[in-house]
């Protein structure tokens, strides 16, 4: 089970001083709140990516590869990519960039982007977003597994002959997570391809998110990457603790109260009633995450949003050490205990490396030794091709 | 009756009233009995729900805010989205339905009336602004492709009176109105058995070869 931090990246006033800070400050914020989830023995880092203000992150590798240049361990990743208004090329050229420089520690999450003049900006259309997702990504997909491309789509110009470098480190893609919060299109596209799923439940009552779940084990099962439960999961998450409760409802109440988004709307009381945010004690944060599972199956990634809000930075540190101190390391074996031993971690790297390396080894293009592991499969039309190109 | 008796149908009342006690709640009751009654002449059981929108003020106000209905507030949406036929009552507010009507029906998936009857209606002091009802409640409805019945009633303060003409012109619009829907109802399948017939994307997703092949024209 990986635990991490996922950064919207705003720039938001703090209401309790009336103090915004500059882009300068939020980006060094952002990468401050990176080395610190390693130094606290978090497992992920991810940053959103946005195109307008008042959010700073529109250069996500460019931040991710200073973060790996000062880490060792963690993994980097995004909250979303916009694989709808980013070119394809771009992302497969940057992702395998910044992989070499991580060393493997580089996985992305998919998404769409809601921000309607963000479309037009770079050219596209946000009525075409499904579309644009759907085949953008299996442009990427495939750059990242054919040494050469030849492309010809509806929304991108073609592409003759066609080689995105670097190659993938030891010619292992980056494993991609599909971000969604309303689309079933994404999660059956998540399953097609036997990527990871991250339901992006923080804004919204978990039934809506239990349905799109359900959709995507299925989907994956369908598409023969292994059982439902061995789909690859993730969920998002917000917390805000205190050792004692009430001092975390007097503290962050008057950030909730106007933070964007929610703020103006539902009280605190309301909001962490229909969503998972929870402010309180780490054994209240501790008790309704362990329980996240008995709503949508076992899974393996939960990251946390913690720098929102406006809060300050020194706030969301002190929120970080509770987080890997007191928090992680009891829900890492709680969430262990009755966990099958067949549902998958989430694939890595190194995880996906050493399936490679064992079904080359074993059968060429079957891929039957990867499946007992979970983290690779084998029969779909798109798993072929990969298993092609890796074991010229 | 010998044969037996179909399943009742439903129809949802959603009024918009703001004073205690309201005219606009008023209408609604009427209009809600005259249904009653022209079901039953018709051999269809009505069961009627009430969704009064004062009580669910501070949760619309929220839901614009956060995106979701909670609370009370799901239960009304989820009554909606269950109603065979509505019966649409708002107060007039400066030349339209109220702020409040329109955040109810903002808030209600846009597919969830499709095909359902409904029968608006409107209160005010004058009878000034009745085509409000032709020209904010018809087209609302016609967008969410509602069926809505010919007859809307309106009421204003004049109304209420119990002269010949008024009171009973008023009583006439509401018997009218009430069995435009109750027909459409008799000659309609329950709202279960029709939307049981719609495909839930969550259930049967479009399977991804489909999605890829109309959007980039290329096989798998």
């Amino acid at each position: 089970m990986q635990f991490g931090i996922f950064s919207v990246g705003d720039v938001t006033r703090d209401p309790t001083n009336d103090r915004t800070p500059t882009e300068a400050e939020r980006i060094k914020a952002m990468v401050t709140i990176a080395f610190k989830a390693e130094e606290v023995g978090l497992d992920v880092f991810a940053t959103g990516e946005h195109h307008n203000p008042p959010f700073v992150p529109s250069s996500p590798t460019t931040m991710l590869g200073f973060i790996a240049a000062r880490t060792e361990r963690l993994i980097l990743s995004t909250a979303t990519t916009l694989i709808t208004t980013n070119d394809p090329v771009k992302i497969a050229e940057d992702y395998a960039m910044l992989q070499h420089l991580a060393d493997g520690r580089v996985d992305l999450m998919m998404g769409r982007g809601n921000t309607a003049p963000v479309y037009p900006w770079f050219g596209q259309d946000i009525r075409n977003g499904i579309p644009l997702a759907i085949e953008n990504y299996h442009l990427l997909h495939r750059l990242w597994r054919e040494d050469v491309v030849d492309w010809e789509g509806r929304l991108r110009t073609p592409l003759q002959s066609f080689t995105s470098t670097p190659r993938p480190l030891d010619g292992v893609p980056p494993f991609v997570w599909h971000g969604s919060i309303r689309s079933p299109e994404i999660a059956e596209q998540a399953a097609y391809y036997g990527d990871g799923f991250f339901a992006n439940n923080i804004f919204w009552p978990k039934e809506h998110f239990q349905r799109l779940i359900e959709l995507y084990r299925r989907r994956y099962e369908h598409y023969g990457h292994g059982s439902a439960d061995q789909a690859i999961v993730g969920l998002g998450g917000q917390v805000f603790m205190r050792a004692r409760s009430q001092d975390a409802v007097r503290e962050f109440r008057p950030y909730f109260d106007v933070a964007p988004v929610y703020g103006h709307g539902p009280s605190l009381e309301e909001f962490t009633a229909e969503t998972p945010l929870t402010v309180g004690s780490p054994q209240q944060v501790i008790d309704r995450y362990a329980g996240m599972r008995e709503h949508f199956g076992d899974y393996q990634r939960q990251l946390f949003l913690v720098d929102h809000a406006g809060l300050p930075l020194k706030t969301v540190l002190e929120q970080l050490d509770i987080l890997g101190e007191e928090v992680v390391p009891v829900l890492r074996k709680e969430l262990a205990a009755g966990r099958p031993a067949h549902v998958p971690e989430a694939p890595t790297h190194a995880s996906m490396k050493a399936a490679r390396n064992a079904a080359a080894a074993d059968a060429p293009g079957e891929g039957s030794e990867a499946a007992t592991d979970g983290t690779e499969s084998g029969d779909t039309a798109a798993d072929e091709v990969r298993v092609e190109v890796v074991t010229r | 009756m010998t044969t037996p008796t179909p399943a009742a149908r439903k129809v949802v009342v959603v009024s918009a009233g703001l004073s205690q006690p309201s005219s606009t709640r008023l209408l609604a009751d009427r209009l809600a009995s005259a249904v009653v009654a022209a079901g039953a002449s018709r051999g269809v059981a009505v069961e009627l729900e009430a969704v009064e929108l004062r009580d669910r003020a501070h949760d619309l106000a929220n839901a614009l805010v956060t995106g979701f209905p909670a609370g009370d507030l799901r239960a009304a949406v989820d009554t909606v989205g269950s109603a065979d036929a509505v019966v649409a009552v708002t107060p007039v507010f400066t030349a339209s339905y109220s702020g409040l009507f329109k955040s109810f029906v903002d808030v209600l998936d846009p597919e969830s009336l499709v095909g359902v009857p409904v029968l608006v209606a409107a209160t005010a002091g004058t009878a000034r602004h009745s085509l409000v009802l032709e020209h904010a409640m018809r087209p609302l409805f016609s967008y969410l492709r509602a069926v809505v019945v010919p007859t809307g009633v309106y009421a204003a303060s004049e109304d209420w009176g119990v002269g010949d003409s008024a009171g009973s012109a008023l009583d006439e619009r509401i018997d009218r109105a009430a069995g435009e829907l109750a027909d459409l109802l008799a000659g309609l399948p329950a709202a279960a058995a029709r939307r049981a017939a719609t495909v839930d994307p969550y259930e049967e997703p479009t399977a991804f070869a489909d999605l890829l092949q109309q959007h980039s024209g290329q096989q798998l």
